[in-house]
Formats: C-alpha cells, sequence, structure tokens
C-alpha cells in the first residue's frame, strides 16, 4: 500500500515559486493500479519521484506499507521500488540482458538466476530470449525498447512500480497490445503500481483507480466508471471529454450485458416448435446454431406466423457476431457497422454464447448513473 | 641547407648508418610522453569527474588549465629549472615529465569534464531511480559512456606533446629533439630532418595507434 499525506514540492526557481504538489493526499491499495493522470506540467512526474526520493518532497508525508519513507535509506528504498522512467532510459552500453539484470546485480544476485529471470521476462512479453539478450538497445524498435523499460523495472520482482508513461513512445495499436499484455501479467503478479499517464483512455484501460491533477492539487480520485460518470467539477468533465458516456463503453464486456438465455433454435426444427419457443421466452427473435451450436442464422416471429415447414426454409443469415469478451464499445461500434439493434455473441470455441441488443447497452450505461443515484441518496438519508 | 637528390642520398645513409642511436632517442622520447600522459589521465579524469559537482569550480579549473597551455614550453621550462633545482632536478628527465603532465590536464580534464556532462540526465535518473550508488553510476554507466571522448583527449594530448617533448632536449631531457638541437647547432641538416621527420612520424603513428585502443575501449553498444 502506497499512502501520500499532505504531500507538498515547492520549487524555488529565480522567476519565483513552482507549486508541484500541493497538499496531495491519496492511498493505493496494495495490487491495484492508480493513474495519475492530468495535462502536462500538472506534477505527475513530480509526484512519482518524490515516492522513490528522487525529488525530496517540501513537505508531508509517504507511507509505503505503513514505513514512513523518510525514515528509510534512499539506496534500499529505490532498489524496491520498480521504476520506469518516461523516456525510457536503456543504457546503451549495456546488453539487454545487462540492462535487465541491473537491479538484481545491485542486490548480489547469483549471476546464473540473475540471467534466467531475464531471459524469462523476455519471452513473457514476446521478445525471443535468444535473440535479443545479446543486443544493444540502439539495435531494437522503440516498442520493444519500451517492453525492455517495463521488465527492468520487474526484474527484482519488486512490490511496488512507479511508471512514467510507460507506454508513451510507442504507436496506438502496439500501446494497445503493450497495455493488454502488462494487464494480463499484474493480474498474476498483483503489484502496487503509481503510472503516469496523459491519455484518458489509457487511464480508464488500465487503472483501478484514477487521480486527476491540476496544477498539483488533485481534482478528483475514483474508479475510472465513477471519474466518466460523475466528474466531480468542470475542469475533470472537461479534461475525460464530452464523450465521456462512450468512453465508459469500454468499462463492460459484452458478457456482462448479453442474455445468455435467449431463444435458440436449429434449422431442422419445425416451425411450429419453434414459433412456440419464442412465444414462451415472450421474444421475437431466435438464433439459429448448427450442431456444434455455433450461431449460423436467425428467425422471426412475424415470419413464421401462419408458415410450415422446418427453420431451414426461413432462417436469414447473420450479419456478423461479436466475442463476447469484447468490450461494448466494440459491439456498439459493430452494430453501427451492421446497422442492425441486436448481435449473437460467441464465446472463446465460437460457440453461442447469448445476444446483445442496443437498448442492453443503454441500460446498462444507465445502470451505473442508478446505482450511484441510489447510493448517494442512502448516503444523504443516513 | 636541402638542396636536392644528393643531401636525400646523405641523410638516407644518414639513418642507416644512426639507425639505433635515433631507434634509442625514439626510446627516450616516447617513455617521456607516455610516462607524463600516463600520470595526467591518472590525475586528470578524476579532476574532470570531481569538477562535474560544480560548474563554478569547473569552470575555474579548466580556465586554470587553459592559461597553462599558453605558456610557451621553453618558459615553462624555465620557470622549473629553479624550483625543481631545490631537489637537485632542475633539468633533464622530470622537467620535461612535468611540463607535458601539465599540458595533458586541458585536453584530458575538458574531455571528461564535457563527457560525463553530456550523458542523458535520463540514464542519469535512471541509473539513481534504480538503487545506483553515485559510484556504481560513475563505474557502470557514467565512464563506459564518456570512454570514447576521454580517449580523443588523450590523443590530442600524446600529439600535442610529442612535440613539446622534442623542446625538451634543451634541457636535457633526451628524446628525439636532441637531433634537432644538435642539428641547429653543428648547422648540420642530415640531423635536423632526421629529427623532424622521426617526431612526425612518431605523432601520426601514436595517432593511430591510439584511434585503435579508443575504438577498443569503446563500449560495443555506443559503436555506430
Ligand atoms: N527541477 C525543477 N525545478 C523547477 N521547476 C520544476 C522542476 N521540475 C518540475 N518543475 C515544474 O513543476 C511542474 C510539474 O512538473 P512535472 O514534471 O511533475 O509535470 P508532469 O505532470 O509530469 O508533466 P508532463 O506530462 O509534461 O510530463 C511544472 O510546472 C514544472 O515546470
Ligand atoms: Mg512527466
Amino acid at each position: 500500500m502506497i499512502r501520500l499525506e499532505d504531500l507538498t514540492k515547492i520549487f524555488r526557481t529565480p522567476n519565483g515559486d513552482v507549486v508541484a504538489a500541493d497538499r496531495v493526499n491519496m492511498e493505493v491499495p496494495t495490487g491495484e493500479i492508480c493513474i495519475l493522470l492530468g495535462p502536462s506540467g500538472c506534477g505527475k512526474t513530480t509526484a512519482l519521484k518524490m515516492i522513490n526520493r528522487l525529488i525530496p518532497p517540501t513537505s508531508g508525508k509517504i507511507y509505503i506499507d505503513g514505513k514512513d519513507t523518510a525514515t528509510l535509506d534512499d539506496i534500499e528504498l529505490r532498489r524496491n521500488i520498480g521504476y520506469v522512467i518516461q523516456q525510457i532510459g536503456l543504457f546503451p552500453n549495456m546488453t539487454i540482458e545487462e540492462n535487465i539484470c541491473v537491479v538484481p546485480r545491485l542486490l548480489n544476485w547469483d549471476a546464473k538466476k540473475a540471467r534466467d529471470r531475464a531471459a524469462e521476462l523476455l519471452d513473457l512479453v514476446g521478445l525471443d530470449a535468444r535473440q535479443y539478450l545479446r543486443r544493444f538497445p540502439k539495435e531494437l524498435s522503440g516498442g520493444q525498447q519500451q517492453r525492455v523499460g517495463v521488465i527492468r523495472a520487474l526484474a527484482a520482482d519488486p512490490p511496488v512500480m512507479l511508471m512514467d508513461e510507460p507506454f508513451g513512445a510507442i504507436d496506438p495499436i502496439n500501446r494497445e497490445i503493450i497495455q493488454d499484455e502488462f494487464l494480463k501479467m499484474q493480474s498474476e503478479m498483483k503489484k502496487t503500481i503509481m503510472f503516469v499517464s496523459h491519455d484518458i483512455d489509457e487511464a480508464v484501460k488500465m487503472g483501478d483507480k484514477v487521480a486527476i491533477f491540476r496544477a498539483g492539487k488533485i481534482e478528483q480520485y475514483a474508479s475510472p466508471d465513477r471519474i466518466l460518470a460523475h466528474p466531480s467539477n468542470e475542469f475533470v468533465a472537461d479534461f475525460v471529454g464530452a464523450d465521456r458516456t462512450l468512453k465508459r463503453l469500454r468499462l463492460l464486456t459484452a458478457e456482462e450485458v448479453a442474455r445468455s438465455d435467449a431463444p435458440i433454435t436449429s434449422r431442422s426444427t419445425k416451425i411450429d416448435d419453434a414459433r412456440q419457443v419464442l412465444s414462451a421466452a415472450r421474444a421475437r427473435i431466435a438464433v439459429v446454431i448448427d450442431s456444434d451450436h455455433r450461431p449460423v442464422g436467425f428467425v422471426t416471429a412475424d415470419e413464421m406466423t401462419g408458415a410450415s415447414g422446418t427453420v431451414r426454409d426461413l432462417a436469414h443469415p447473420l450479419p456478423a457476431t461479436v466475442p463476447v469478451r469484447a468490450d461494448l464499445r466494440a459491439v456498439v461500434s459493430e452494430m453501427f457497422a451492421q446497422d442492425t439493434m441486436w448481435l449473437a455473441c460467441t464465446d472463446d470455441q465460437g460457440r453461442f454464447a447469448g445476444v446483445i441488443s442496443q437498448p442492453d447497452v443503454t441500460a446498462a450505461l444507465r445502470a451505473t448513473y442508478t446505482r450511484d443515484r441510489r447510493a448517494s441518496e442512502k448516503l444523504e438519508a443516513s | 641547407m636541402f638542396r636536392g637528390e644528393g643531401e636525400t642520398v646523405e641523410i638516407l645513409s644518414f639513418i642507416a648508418n644512426n639507425w639505433l642511436v635515433i631507434l634509442g632517442l625514439a626510446g627516450e622520447h616516447i617513455s617521456i610522453v607516455v610516462v607524463a600522459v600516463g600520470f595526467a589521465v591518472l590525475t586528470g579524469v578524476p579532476i574532470g569527474i570531481a569538477i562535474t559537482q560544480s560548474k563554478r569550480v569547473a569552470d575555474m579549473v579548466l580556465y586554470a588549465a587553459s592559461i597553462i597551455v599558453t605558456i610557451p614550453s621553453i618558459a615553462l621550462f624555465g620557470l622549473m629549472i629553479p624550483i625543481l633545482s631545490m631537489i637537485g632536478q632542475g633539468i633533464g628527465w622530470l622537467p620535461a615529465v612535468i611540463a607535458i603532465l601539465l599540458y595533458s590536464q586541458l585536453p584530458i580534464v575538458r574531455n571528461t569534464y564535457t563527457a560525463i556532462t553530456n550523458v542523458d540526465p535520463a540514464l542519469r535518473e535512471a541509473a539513481t531511480g534504480m538503487g545506483m550508488t553515485p559510484f556504481q553510476r560513475l563505474a557502470r554507466l557514467e565512464i563506459p559512456i564518456a570512454i570514447p571522448v576521454i580517449m580523443a583527449g588523450v590523443r590530442t594530448a600524446v600529439v600535442m606533446n610529442i612535440g613539446v617533448a622534442a623542446i625538451a632536449a634543451y634541457i636535457g631531457a633526451g628524446g628525439l629533439g636532441v637531433l634537432i638541437a644538435r642539428g641547429i647547432s653543428q648547422t648540420d641538416p642530415r640531423q635536423l630532418i632526421t629529427g623532424a621527420i622521426a617526431v612526425s612520424l612518431l605523432a601520426i603513428v601514436a595517432d593511430w595507434a591510439l584511434l585503435k585502443l579508443q575504438k577498443r575501449l569503446t563500449p560495443e553498444g555506443l559503436k555506430r
């Protein structure tokens, strides 16, 4: 756990004082990612550097796992905190392996153990260890360097990580990939992470909590959904953007919204039977599945009225399906692209996993608002 | 003095007859420069590193080093005679070595200082932030990155001072300057020209050898 208490930093410069941190109070629970978000110059990097004491605070306290860091040895403290700087900062005179082994070596690890660790980490981020260990930083692309920067900070398995725009220098496509890789790793590592970003999309994706800064002050510190649904003031609302409700689509997956009990039928089913399934479910559409339980088409109640034969005669092909693990933004995007009100979802094996409709999506977005409202009403009543 | 083919033949035969002497003088010459620049590296590199801590001190030290270089070598030898005479070493090998040691400070201190201060501050911050002590940071990051520029300073010092060492013959330090000095006093173009050519050759060879060494010492990852 990291706790900042009235943390303040004033830079005294010839042109007057610059307040880079103004009585910052916050707490990051163990195993969570906290995103420091805000416009350039608002003090994100300064806050981070005070935690590993690269910058001495003017006043206030920093506790890590309940210990006041001012009472700890600086060198010792830093070796136990993974640090990814804003500029990547791989050492050009060292190979990739030597770069990754910097902290293990400082901690006097056995050389073999450190080497094995480097190879393991490289493989973890999809870089072939045999190929990359002996290379030098200049022989890597920007995205590869950034991956190495992150695993170098992870090498000695520190419980706390400070990451200053770790994915800032890469193109949007690769950034998404690295973000996903990192989230997957974090789901096992469970590190306590302070993560600086100036990209609201990244914050929403990566953060358990987001702290929005302005001129050294925290404007709001809450979960991404809460910040998007209930920005605490004009500044936060502006910063997260006018499309903040659309951004919330990324916080939910189709799985959480889709109806898995939607009526299904098969090609060889008699129309009469299919009609009965629909009326029992009080639905107007049934998804047709094949023998492997894969969705292949749909039939409507209207078209089946008065018809006879089997479902095969009336089935329409499905315009598209979406993976049930996709986020709602991808789902809605597909709906708009196909000009359809609903889509069938599939699981990892391509089997039918439910139906998701536009009203379901809007209801899900609304639910957060009403849930929050109810909570605040309860709070007021008590 | 130098008038044509006849003289060329004379010079060549002089070299052929005296090559052992010439080699001996070259050896003396090299020993003066190597010892002096060697000590200059041992003092100049630490000084160059130390002054990175304070811009004011750095400016003062570099200014002093530049002043030293502006003193003509003959004058510097003259200045040292009374001082070193107190330990009975007013002329000879020691004042020559000290003069070259002093002249070498400027390229070595300045290049070391520049190279260390030019290390990307982000790298320095990463090293500190990962828990290196200042000494570890110096040994593992700053000096390896600075090596090519420091070596360039050493090269400058060596080439520059091979010339200075030639003049040291006048205070009895030996070396190839002896040939030049005798060539002038005895109006003997053979010795004069042999000395001059030998000094130039030595400078060229030393520069080439040090360039090789510089390339070898440059960390693999910093090579282009
Ligand atoms: N060493 C320093 N001396 C004086 N002022 C400084 C110093 N470091 C930072 N500042 C000032 O403190 C403020 C916060 O800087 P900081 O680097 O923390 O911003 P940031 O939020 O990380 O910005 P960015 O997104 O551009 O990286 C800025 O106004 C900056 O000019
Ligand atoms: Mg910053």
